[in-house]
């Protein structure tokens, strides 16, 4: 039962190479990012520090961004909720939306500047119904999380 | 939610060093991950073994769900021609009879234009498809569009190979696996094809604008030339595609440049053909592999 969060950020990474959906324009929110986020605020002590980089890595390999990306963006996410943990005297259900949504907006922007890096011309705007379709999905992702997370303490 | 019990250990300096340990080892992470991208970014095939060995696992289930879902993203086109299908009957007839006329002259041009080419001794194969696959699944979460077929090597699928659909161009294969491959689409801005306009030669430079469509970029300097409703197909020009494939028609213009649409669009395309890559100064090799020495076909361009 300690697998099942790795298991299910694992699956959610992977989610859009299985969905049988040809995209013509990044439509997607992060699903893998989400879900990360999601345990993360639920239980802080759930993961060390550093599972950001090997879950980062496999979304890398899953998504088709180059690798390196999420494992640089997630390591990153990852430290700065840990700051924002320490600042922070109580969080509420809006904070962690915000946390999520901040972290969204940051990887799929650093995830733009890498495309940019590397030769594409991909415009700013193309991401910003990825960030408002990550922003309405994250309730139902905090929703999924309590569920599993529940279902793997009574099991 | 009150506070949550802070990582910060109080005195125990053994768990303070674990934590600080835990620090180092996270932004070491960070770092290895940014030369990763900085490697990716100069050679970007360099890991694509890992994707396409990932792609082993995930793309037998994507195929399984695409056979179930098959026609499902055209639903709303479907309702709507049934909706128009007495008015369309009797267009699609007219049509029908204009075009009979037009295909019986094509395809007296097509045997002229053989016969003229054998005359001229240039023997560039016409029928170079390697494998006829499915698209899969793509990219959807990032801003590369990348797509995925249900062929790899084990068909013969190599990097650099043109994929076309019946309707038009879809893209060149990227990466390629053993049952599987990925496809830099022609809506990516990184996928750059010399294309002309069908009716007369305007010459223009075709790249994907990452949102489902196209950038085309006249060659010559001055007014723009093209009108909504142009059709531009490949030129043949710098190898990979060969020459005439339908590619894009114009649908709006900006200033300095027109924005199209694929002919074959991605999202609607079922099958596609992977085919040899163009290059009329390498001879394909299926045809004269008995004569390797002799470049044939040399004087192709």
């Amino acid at each position: 039962m300690d697998g099942t969060p790795i298991l299910t950020v694992l699956l959610a990474s992977a989610l859009p190479t299985l969905l049988p959906l040809v995209a013509q324009a990044p439509t997607l929110p992060p699903f893998g990012l989400l879900l990360f986020v999601g345990w993360r605020l639920l239980h802080h002590e759930i993961w060390p520090l550093w599972m950001a980089a090997p879950l980062g890595a496999f979304d890398d390999v899953m998504s088709g961004n180059p690798l390196g990306t999420a494992i640089f963006l997630w390591s990153v996410i990852n430290l700065a909720i840990e700051m924002v943990d320490t600042r922070l005297f109580w969080r509420d259900y809006w904070h962690d939306w915000l946390i999520a949504l901040g972290a969204a907006a940051a990887f799929l922007f650093g995830g733009l500047v890498f495309a940019r890096l590397s030769g594409s011309s991909a415009p700013v705007a193309l991401i910003l119904p990825q960030i408002l379709w990550s922003a309405l999905l994250y309730p139902l992702i905090v929703r999924v999380v309590a569920r599993t997370d529940r279902w793997r303490m009574m099991a | 939610m009150a506070r949550p019990p802070s990582r910060r250990p109080g005195v125990n300096r053994r768990a303070q060093y674990g934590l600080f340990a835990s620090y180092v080892i996270t932004i070491a992470c960070a770092v290895v991950g940014l030369l990763l991208v900085v490697i990716s970014a100069a050679d970007p095939a360099g890991f694509a073994v890992l994707r396409a060995g990932a792609a082993t696992f995930t793309s037998p289930i994507a195929s399984t769900l695409k056979s179930m879902v098959r026609g499902f993203g055209t639903i709303d086109e479907q309702i709507v021609a049934y909706i128009d299908a007495g008015s369309q009957n009797a267009d699609l007839r007219r049509q029908v009879e204009t075009n009979r006329v037009k295909l019986i002259e094509a395809e007296a041009v097509a045997q002229e234009n053989v016969r003229l080419k054998k005359l001229l001794g240039i023997a560039q194969e016409s029928q170079d498809r390697v494998a006829i696959a499915r698209m899969i699944s793509s990219s959807s979460s990032i801003s590369r569009r990348l797509a995925r077929i249900n062929a790899g090597s084990n068909a013969g699928v190599a990097p650099g190979m043109p994929v076309r659909a019946p309707e038009g161009l879809v893209g060149r294969v990227l990466i390629v696996g053993p049952s599987s491959a990925d496809l830099l689409l022609l809506t990516d801005s990184q996928n750059i094809v010399p294309v002309r306009r069908a009716k007369d030669n305007i010459g223009a430079i075709c790249s994907g604008r990452d949102d489902g469509t196209l950038e085309i970029k006249p060659l010559s300097a001055g007014a723009n030339p093209f009108h909504p409703g142009d059709i531009l197909v490949t030129t043949g020009t710098g190898g990979i595609y060969r020459p005439n494939i339908p590619v894009a028609i114009v649908v709006a213009l900006r200033e300095g440049y027109a924005i199209g649409v694929p002919l074959a669009s991605p999202a609607r395309v079922e099958t596609v053909m992977v085919e040899r890559a163009y290059d009329a100064n390498i001879p394909a090799p299926v045809a004269r592999s008995t004569a390797p020495g002799e470049a044939s076909s040399g004087t192709a361009q």
